[in-house]
């Protein structure tokens, strides 16, 4: 028995008119299968899943930023709220702290003064900034001044943004109960608490899923 | 160029002029302009994105005594 040249489907025998139907099919589906592919990419709304995991004032920003675009380019977006995470969906965000100890990558600049004093850096070490009494509270002050200085959103109206467009908040259920928070204690926004297997299916029709 | 509404994005940054153009050609109806001021650098590009991304034109992209000047049509 004969079988075709590239896709090994076996050809019965002496049968010329299939052979010829097989090559026309071959021709016809390369040629129409990039526009129909088009067609369907065109046709889907965009999708994209975030997990958040951190709960740091800097770290807030990346999933709301993102989230906040992406609904914006008219894509669904769903943010799952994960471990410290879950500090993004308490009702009052003024309390996020940001901690330069043991963060060697965030410059250190004083966000007020004449612009040469604004450009210094300020290495301190670990050692001085854990003796510090309030160190984080003054970091965090510093942090919240600079964003307001460089026109950045504060992170309560990056989070209603998101509500605002439409972007589904999710908090994962275990978390909750490991930290021992309780519902109430969250905005009432949240679509739903739940685990990883309702996440993941969702991040798996997913076109971006993102892990912060 | 004419327009029909005209967005003052200055002193915002990413994503923020983004997010208020999003919400100002809401409120425009097919085939109005939609002005847009900012002075975000890195909106230049996104405008550009956010334009493809959305089937909204942008009809043009400029600078304007150091504020940037988009005018995008309403799909």
């Amino acid at each position: 028995m004969a079988t075709h040249a590239e896709t090994g489907i076996e050809i019965a025998p002496g049968t010329a008119l299939d052979r010829a139907i097989s090559d026309r099919i071959d021709d016809l589906l390369e040629r129409r299968l990039e526009a129909k592919l088009a067609e369907i990419r065109a046709a889907k709304t965009p999708s994209m899943t975030i997990i958040a995991t951190k709960g740091t004032l800097d770290w807030a920003y990346p999933p709301f930023i993102l989230a906040s675009t992406g609904a914006a380019l008219g894509w669904d977006v769903s943010i799952f709220f994960t471990f410290y995470g879950l500090e993004l969906l308490k009702k009052d965000l003024r309390k996020l702290k940001v901690s330069p100890l043991g963060n060697p990558a965030m410059p250190m600049k004083m966000p007020m003064g004449p612009q040469w004093f604004k450009s210094i850096q300020w290495n301190i070490p670990n050692a001085v900034q854990s003796l510090i009494p309030a160190y984080e509270h003054f970091a965090t002050k510093m942090m919240k001044k600079t964003i307001k200085n460089t026109g950045v959103a504060p992170i309560g109206e990056l989070r209603s943004l998101c509500l605002e467009a439409g972007v589904n908040l999710i908090a994962c259920q275990m978390t909750v109960d490991l930290f021992g928070y309780k519902h109430e204690q969250f905005i009432p926004e949240v679509k739903e608490y739940c685990g990883a297997a309702t996440f993941l299916p969702m991040a798996r029709d997913a076109d971006v899923s993102l892990f912060i | 160029m004419q327009f029909d509404k005209e967005l003052d994005a200055r002193g915002l940054s990413c994503p923020l002029p983004i997010l208020k153009t999003k919400k100002a050609l809401n409120e425009l109806t097919s085939g109005q302009v939609l002005k847009v001021v900012a002075t975000d650098p890195g909106s230049v590009k996104d405008m550009q994105a956010f334009a493809t991304q959305t089937g909204n034109p942008l009809l043009s992209s400029g600078e304007e005594n150091k504020d940037f000047v988009f005018f995008l049509k309403k799909k």
